[in-house]
């Protein structure tokens, strides 16, 4: 695994290749928006092919940045730094590491999918502008290194996705989007106020001056205990809506139901991440005190948001809002292997925000499928589709499958691997939060039922099955859930080093705080092969005795 | 020139044997170029407009308010030169001696940095309010040069606000921007509402305007003096003159009279800025005032007085500040509240788009408590990010409200993404804009007034503040919503013409709030040098040899060490980088 680094500021960040691939990522999207403005309305087609080619070369530079990635480099990588506010040290300053790499890789690859997998029904240059520009703003939060930058993407991507709620969204859209637009508002006016208040407190800049360079701030030792648990909680204001953490919820059952399926798929897939990845890079990594001091808080929340997520989802009836649901449950999952403090929950939790953007965003393609031909969501309206749409039920099998966690899919990956970090931390933490692994199977298979199973009756019976191009649109999905389930090494073996280093970082930083790994914690190699999956876990157990010490010592 | 000024250099008042004159102080007329371009442009506007009888075509007054508004922006310019130590102005290599900032009259009118910024912005803000006001005049039949004249005029009283170093002649620019203003208002002869809103705001501003001038009196009593310079110098260290005579260095023992007449002084500005209590007129008046006027007005007053609340409380009374900040901080959480809550409710878009800009005043407000350097910068960078996006935003009202300024209620903008799609991005832009969302000037605007509580540990108003930027934000949304997202309703219009004039006025709104949005340098760098200064006026002794009125621009004779020393600047701490 190399030698890892004990000495945070040692990593120096890398540039990788002298052509700056994150500010193209950003570059991109960016300019596609513009041009697609100036194409005039009369002309569709032409928005469609401009929209798909700008998000396609994106995603393909996400693969060319994960090819080119350093696998056992931990620190920044692919660095570009432009001054932008010479007074204020406000750089255009990205570097994606292990932790933001997957994550950019998954945006490069789900807006390309949801391209193709949804058409909107009217106006598609407003539609393809704001789909562009979403992107720009996701690519832009996952690979900022300066504070402010973060700020404006984070910001960036509320307008896109409010004017696709608002617009192209069913229902009930309107209100639906200005709840997410205020929620999230509110949530930002926090987090402004931490990072002005961190900026300037920090004293990172030349001379004790200001700074919004992330690294600098991080190396910074000038905010007093307590300031830094407030400014925290500011930071963590907005992530906690935007991932949402139970009580911050409310706003993503309506938005997720009334979203077009594209942004449904995006919101899900990419944007929930933007709130646990700032855990991660701004609440852990700025504030690894404050961190470990709120860190029961946040667990407890995440396991709330877990249960009470599994539960909600099986009353539902619309199958939309069961997903929102459970996509509650699942990020819960998220938050609670970050907020273990372990290498293998926080690899758990990465990998969790991967696979729960594929997962859910192949649910929302096929609920996309299934609204095109019923228009509705109802469960009750639905019966019998499996002997109708044979292709359509086989492709949600495999889907709710790894949404429920079956080993050998990718969802059960990542939420073992944050069960098995919280339990060497937090032991009853993670023993609550397993039952909603449970309820996962009760809702999903419940629903399954309902809409699959029996008799078809006449609404039902002509319902066609999937034509090819749709089948073509899940194979990625497909492959990836499989892949990843039977073969998550190639992320892991990215993310460890990183989330090491982060580790490390919060060892170095906050006073008493021993990540509770296992006695050789550094040797361990978490990462469940194709036939070893368990392996961890028996590794584990046995330095349960010792680990347990450490946990209940702090 | 250099004669003009020569024969303007006042003899000594000292000299005994010199025959009695009235000694008139020294006029540096090229610094007051840009109150001087405009005050002329509006009266020869008029002159000629009420001499000649078949009165000249309508269509050559816009043009001549933009190119005389440009032309008092363009002669802020080598000032701003000079007061910056520039050594060179595009070719002209500029004069090493006479640089940095000076005051001129007597030490009546200071120029400095901050006073220019804010005359550029009001500037500006006449030639967003000239090429709006075209289409409107003609729209509605009522074309002439008097609403040309009077924005002139209002401009140049707002020009010599922002440059007053006097409370006397901080006044006179007060009066003469607010008459014009209150004329303005009641510009629509055929409107009733017109009419009222111009009476209230005349009624209600002069009562401000007396309470002003009451506070003035107060701090004359207090101090002996109105003027600036020698406000700060009573309080100041004390300074042994030549003939041992020791000024300055004066504590109020009572500080009663000094903190009243601030507390007055304050209300006076307070009702100017339409700061929450003393906001109840700007709603009537935005609704009814004709709203290439109130395009105008939102923009130039607000710079105006904020400017005069700069020079006045953060410049001239540094020492008083535990005193006059709480005051301010309560007008600044009342207005971003209020403002913010009582927009929601409107159904009105003017009234709606006034009590936001209460809100913004609030804002701006919280960058004046800050006290600081960066609290200075953040006031203008809000202010120059503000005139734009109000300009455009009314702009595009005063299009869709149509013939009659009558359809302005929130139905109307209903469906409007489908009639006038290219007006309607418009105004979601401004709208979005004065939300504070990224890559628009208002973002920045917001993000540099909370930087600036937070640097002075007001970190519980910059909550306060964003929270009510949030409240803000859905009003905005509201009117976004009406035009893009009702889709059952049939549009409330059909096609609006826009004219030449409001479309290049709206292009440049736009083009300053997304390209300063995303290069916020470009406002946010002459922003921060544009500090204000105190600098005393030249010692009246003539000096033996010929005057050296070498300095293309004034006779002001001191040099840049000595200035730099005598300022003596509250806020010049950390105003440097």
């Amino acid at each position: 695994m190399g030698a890892v680094v004990f000495a945070v500021e040692a990593v120096v960040p890398h540039t990788n290749s002298g052509f700056p691939v994150l500010a193209a990522m950003i570059a991109l999207p960016l300019l596609g928006a513009l041009v697609l403005a100036l194409i005039p309305s009369s002309r569709p087609e032409l928005h469609r092919l401009v929209a798909i080619v700008t998000s396609v070369s994106t995603g393909a530079l996400a693969l060319w940045v994960l090819y080119n990635f350093r696998t056992e480099d931990p620190g920044f990588q692919f660095v570009v730094s432009h001054t932008w506010v010479a007074t204020l040290d406000i750089k255009f300053y990205l570097g994606v590491d292990g932790i933001s790499l997957f994550l950019l890789v998954l945006t490069g690859i789900l807006f390309p999918i949801a391209l193709f997998a949804a058409e909107p029904d009217q106006n598609e240059k407003g539609y393809y502008v704001w789909i562009t520009l979403l992107e720009a703003g996701c690519m832009g939060v996952f690979a900022a290194l300066d504070l402010f930058l973060f700020f404006l993407m984070f910001e960036l991507t509320i307008v896109p996705l409010y004017f696709l709620i608002g617009q192209w969204g069913h229902g009930r859209r309107v209100y639906a989007a200005t709840k997410f637009f205020l929620f999230t508002m509110l949530g930002s006016a926090f987090m402004l106020v931490a990072i002005v208040s961190l900026a300037v407190l920090a004293h990172a800049g030349e001379g004790g001056g200001t700074s919004f360079d992330l690294l600098k701030v991080a190396a910074s030792t000038s905010v007093s205990r307590n300031t830094a648990r407030w400014v925290f909680l500011g930071f963590a204001v907005a992530f906690a809506v935007k991932t949402p953490i139970v009580p911050f919820h409310t706003w993503l059952p309506d938005a997720h139901t009334e979203a077009p399926t594209a942004g449904s798929i995006d919101l899900a897939g990419v944007l929930l991440k933007l709130g646990t990845y700032g855990f991660m890079r701004y609440g852990l990594y700025l504030f690894p005190e404050a961190s470990v001091f709120f860190a029961p808080v946040f667990l407890t929340l995440a396991t709330i948001g877990i249960i009470y997520g599994a539960v909600v989802a099986a009353m539902q009836r619309n199958l939309k809002r069961l997903v929102a649901y459970s996509s509650v449950s699942h990020m819960g999952f998220a938050v609670l292997g970050l907020f273990a403090l372990t290498t293998l929950g926080l690899e758990g939790s990465v990998l969790v925000m991967i696979n729960h953007g594929i997962i859910t965003g192949a649910l929302f393609i096929l609920l996309g499928f299934l609204y095109k031909r019923r228009h509705t969501y109802d469960i009750d309206k639905l019966r019998g589709l499996q002997s109708v749409a044979p292709w359509f039920a086989g492709v949600f099998t495999l889907v709710m499958m790894a949404s429920i966690g079956l080993p050998g899919l990718n969802g059960f990956v990542g939420e073992f691997l944050v069960l098995l970090g919280t339990f060497v931390s937090h032991r009853w933490w993670a023993v609550v939060s397993a039952v909603g692994v449970i309820i996962a199977a009760v809702y999903l298979l419940w629903a399954y039922q309902r809409v699959f199973h029996g008799e078809p009756d006449e609404d039902n019976k002509t319902f066609p099955d999937l034509h090819l191009t749709e089948k073509l649109v899940m194979v990625p999905l497909i492959g990836l859930i499989v892949f990843l389930g039977i073969y998550p090494k190639p992320v892991l073996e990215r993310v460890e080093p990183s989330v090491k280093l982060l580790l490390a970082h919060v060892e170095a930083f906050a006073p008493g705080f021993h990540v509770a790994n296992t006695q050789d914690g550094e040797k361990l190699q978490p990462v469940p092969g194709a036939d070893d999956s368990s392996s961890p876990g028996q590794e584990q157990g046995s330095q349960e005795p010792e680990t347990q010490e450490q946990g209940e010592g702090r | 020139m250099s004669g003009l000024v020569s024969s303007l250099v006042p003899s000594s008042i000292l000299a005994a044997d010199a025959p009695a004159r009235i000694a008139t102080p020294e006029v540096a007329w090229r610094a007051l170029l840009p109150i001087i371009i405009l005050l002329v442009g509006g009266i020869v506007m008029l002159t000629i407009a009420s001499l000649v009888r078949k009165r000249p075509t309508a269509r050559w007054y816009a043009p001549y308010t933009v190119v005389v508004a440009v032309a008092a922006g363009l002669s802020a310019v080598p000032l701003w030169a000079r007061v910056q130590g520039w050594d060179s102005l595009l070719w002209w290599d500029l004069p090493a001696s006479p640089r940095g900032p000076f005051s001129t009259v007597a030490g009546a009118v200071g120029v400095d940095g901050f006073g220019l910024f804010a005359a550029g912005v009001i500037c500006a803000a006449v030639v967003l309010g000239a090429l709006l006001a075209d289409g409107w005049l003609r729209r509605e039949g009522l074309n002439g040069a008097e609403f040309y004249a009077l924005l002139l005029i209002a401009g140049s009283g707002g020009v010599i606000m922002a440059m007053a170093d006097d409370f006397i002649v901080l006044f006179l620019g007060l009066e003469t921007l607010s008459i014009a203003v209150y004329v303005l208002s009641a510009m629509h002869l055929r409107r009733v509402q017109s009419q009222e809103s111009g009476l209230k705001y005349f009624v209600l501003g002069a009562f401000s305007s007396a309470f002003l001038l009451y506070g003035i009196a107060f701090v004359y009593g207090a101090t002996g003096t109105t003027n600036f310079i020698g406000i700060r110098n009573y309080f100041g260290p004390p300074i042994k003159s030549a003939t041992g005579v020791i000024t300055g260095g004066n504590i109020p023992v009572h500080g009663g009279l000094l903190v009243v007449g601030l507390a007055l002084v304050l209300v006076g500005f307070g009702f100017k800025v339409a700061a929450v209590p003393f906001h109840s007129w700007s709603p009537d008046v935005y609704d009814g005032a004709p709203t290439p006027a109130v395009a105008f007005m939102a923009g130039a007053v607000k710079v105006a007085a904020f400017a005069a609340v700069i020079r006045v409380f953060v410049l001239t009374f540094p020492n008083f500040v535990t005193d006059w900040r709480p005051i301010v901080e309560f007008l600044a959480v009342a207005s971003l509240l209020a403002g913010a809550v009582l927009a929601i409710v409107q159904t009105n878009i003017k009234r709606m788009l006034a009590y936001s800009s209460i809100s913004h005043a609030g804002f701006i407000l919280m960058a004046v408590a800050a006290a600081s350097a960066d609290g200075t910068s953040a006031v203008l960078f809000y202010l120059a990010a503000y005139t734009f996006m109000v300009a455009g935003s009314f702009g595009v009202v005063s299009l869709v409200s149509g013939r009659g300024d009558n359809r302005t209620s929130l139905a109307d903008y209903r469906g409007q993404s489908r009639s006038n799609p290219g007006l309607s991005l418009t105004l979601t832009i401004f709208l979005l804009a004065q939300a504070g969302v990224p890559f628009t000037t208002g973002f920045f605007a917001k993000f540099y007034a909370v930087a600036a509580a937070v640097g002075s540990k007001l970190t519980w108003l910059a909550i306060v503040a964003m929270v009510s930027a949030v409240i803000a934000a859905f009003l905005y949304l509201r009117v976004i919503i009406a035009m893009y997202l009702r889709e059952t309703d049939e549009p409330a219009t059909g096609r609006i013409p826009v004219r030449f004039g409001a479309k290049l006025a709206l292009g440049l709104c736009l083009v300053v709030t997304i390209g300063v949005g995303i290069l916020p340098s470009v406002f946010l760098n002459p922003a921060r040098e544009a500090i204000p200064y105190l600098v005393e006026p030249p010692a009246p002794t003539p000096p033996p040899g010929p005057a050296p009125t070498t300095d293309p621009l004034t006779g002001a004779t001191i040099p840049k060490a000595q200035t730099t020393s005598t300022t003596a600047d509250p806020l010049s701490g950390g105003a440097g980088g």
